[in-house]
């Protein structure tokens, strides 16, 4: 029977969702079980009605297994698109305080979704679904443990929506970046493990001899979440039923683990894994093998070796010991060597197909995404000096940066991956339209500029601001007057993320219409095709 | 084994450990004889769709 064991297995936990739901220590768990309850239910349903009873045929093992890969494609721009509407919403309620709809969508809720909902939603479905496509044409071996891969792909959509739906219940660890709660940690815990060995299984099975550099980055990544997570989580609830914990840390050692996590989640999450993605897809998109080869194992250890080091710089100034503060910052200088290095490497490949730019609006997403990359790494370690950090910390420029990385690096080079993917995966000539391609590149680009560009002005404005002393030794300004005074900026800051959402619309519509299999009829990109001669 | 222990360890042997491996690693893959191999190894992705 298909589904048998999902289905009994699906069924039991739905049960006990349920009886959760009516034995819960307190009010938050009892309406989160709730709706765990109901997301099991639909899905037990699904699989009984799409379940039956004749023999199932048997599986090619030489072929790759691809149906994971698709869904979560479609995973990625679904979360992708939410994450960032919600971002615009709460950059329009730091605007307009009135938009805090209380309680489950003020402020304070909201912005975890938001990080949540860009980081681990969009980007961790795109490293999933990138990394099991990689894997599978860098090993020549399907994924490893038949249905597993489906495990952790469901697995991981459950995460997701028991994580969102937490946050706005108020269920929350007040952890950055890693808010769910210790019951939704257990969760992920067994997912990513089930990740690690379906990923580590199928290169074990692989059948060339080497393993391929995106591979090591991608197997860096989750091997560092694990452990990160894992550290970070430590905690004991208060009741098996509840919905509260207490970390297993206090004080500044609490603050340096979590800053551990946090800035390690940057470089693990969103730089290692997203370097693994951009080894493969930038040479498959030029038709170009990477640059130099021996360049990206050095870019490997030397990143390894040097960001797990960097997380004191979120603490300057603070009751962290000055050693482990100045440490920190030595190590985020330090990385500029292997992120430039990883940034030459990336662009060089484009070495002597430079026109492509031109002709190809793909390869001019993943340019971008890679000259972010350099701008964004660059940019981390002058703030991470202490002087520099002493006017930045706390301040709107510190979202700009994020937003400069996230946006621009991890934001393009997904894009450019699925643009490339999703043709390959439904078995398409191409994609539905390459002109909506330079659309949704042109209003990206433009709105990371004027969104970093605008959170540059506030930043340093607000930072000046709060440190201005007048000759008698009085602060010149009080806090609400920093606030007011940035509030044209907040405007223009949720324009520039309204920007980049339309862009990612544009991409859904584009990436829907080539699943459904239309072509848009449409001038070629300029350059494209050779220009015609006249006739001798 | 306590937190003074493990930290001389760490700022000692440890340290010193892992910056062997990582000047070995570099070295390693700058060995003369490497460029023929990684120049096969980067062809990896284009050899397959």
């Amino acid at each position: 029977m298909k589904f048998g064991t999902q289905i009994f297995a699906l069924s039991l936990f739905t049960f006990a969702a349920l009886a959760a739901a009516g034995f819960g220590a307190d009010q938050p768990f009892r309406q989160h079980m709730w709706v765990l309850f109901f997301v099991l239910l639909g899905f037990v349903a699904i699989l009984i009605r799409n379940t039956n009873f004749q023999v199932a045929a048997p599986i090619d093992p030489s072929a790759y297994m691809d149906g994971p890969i698709r869904y979560g494609t479609i995973a990625t721009m679904f979360w992708g698109v939410v994450g960032m509407l919600v971002g615009v919403v709460i950059a329009l309620q730091l605007a307009y305080p009135d938009l805090n709809i209380q309680p489950w969508f003020n402020f304070g809720r909201l912005r975890p979704l938001h990080t949540s909902g860009v980081v681990f939603a969009f980007g961790g479905n795109a490293l999933l679904c990138t990394s099991l496509y990689v894997v599978q044409r860098t090993c020549r071996a399907r994924l490893f443990g038949g249905d597993l891969a489906w495990f952790v792909f469901w697995g991981y959509q459950l995460f997701i929506v028991m994580a969102a739906t937490g946050y706005l219940l108020g269920i929350t660890e007040s952890r950055e970046y890693a808010e769910p709660e210790w019951y939704v940690d257990i969760w992920l815990t067994i997912v990513w493990v089930a990740y690690l060995i379906l990923f580590l299984g199928t290169i074990l099975k692989r059948k060339e001899p080497h393993i391929y550099v995106a591979n090591w980055f991608y197997l860096s990544f989750i091997i560092t979440v694990a452990m990160l997570h894992v550290v970070n989580n430590l905690s004991m609830p208060v009741s098996f039923l509840g919905s509260k914990s207490y970390s297993a840390f206090s004080g500044v050692q609490d603050a340096l683990i979590q800053w551990w996590y946090g800035h390690n989640a940057v470089g693990f999450f969103l730089t290692a894994g997203f370097l693994g993605m951009m080894y493969y897809f930038v040479p498959k998109q030029a038709n170009r093998p990477v640059y130099s080869y021996r360049l990206s194992i050095i870019h490997f250890w030397a990143l390894i070796f040097l960001y797990i080091w960097a997380g004191p710089h979120h603490l300057h100034y603070t009751a962290l010991p000055d050693w482990a503060q100045t440490l920190g910052m030595v190590f985020s200088i330090m990385l500029w060597m292997p992120s430039w290095g990883g940034m030459i490497n990336g662009l060089m490949t484009l070495s002597g197909a430079w026109d492509k730019l031109r002709t190809d609006p793909i390869i001019r997403m993943m340019v971008m995404a890679i000259a972010f990359y350099g701008m964004s790494t660059f940019e981390g370690p002058m703030m991470s000096i202490k002087t520099v950090n002493s006017l930045s910390h706390y301040t709107d420029w510190t979202i700009g940066h994020v937003h400069s990385g996230a946006l621009g690096w991890v934001g393009m080079i997904s894009f450019g991956a699925i643009y490339y993917m999703a043709p390959k995966l439904w078995n398409r000539q191409r994609l539905y339209s390459l002109r909506l391609v330079t659309w949704h590149f042109w209003l990206a680009t433009l709105g990371i500029v004027v969104y970093a560009a605008v959170m540059w002005v506030s930043g340093i404005m607000q930072g000046l601001m709060w440190r201005e002393y007048d000759e008698q030794g009085f602060l010149v300004y009080s806090f609400a007057e920093t606030v007011a005074a940035m509030h044209p900026y907040y405007v223009m800051r949720a324009i520039g993320g309204a920007m980049y959402l339309s862009g990612a619309l544009i991409m859904a519509w584009n990436i829907t219409m080539t699943i459904l299999g239309y072509q848009r009829e449409e001038e070629p990109m300029p350059g494209s095709v050779p220009a015609l001669q006249p006739a001798e | 084994m306590d937190y003074n222990l493990m930290r001389e360890f760490a700022d000692s042997w440890g340290l010193v450990g892992m910056a062997l491996f990582f000047v070995g690693a570099i070295v390693f893959a700058l060995r003369p004889g490497s460029r023929k191999l990684a120049d096969e190894a980067a062809r990896i992705p284009l050899e397959d769709d």
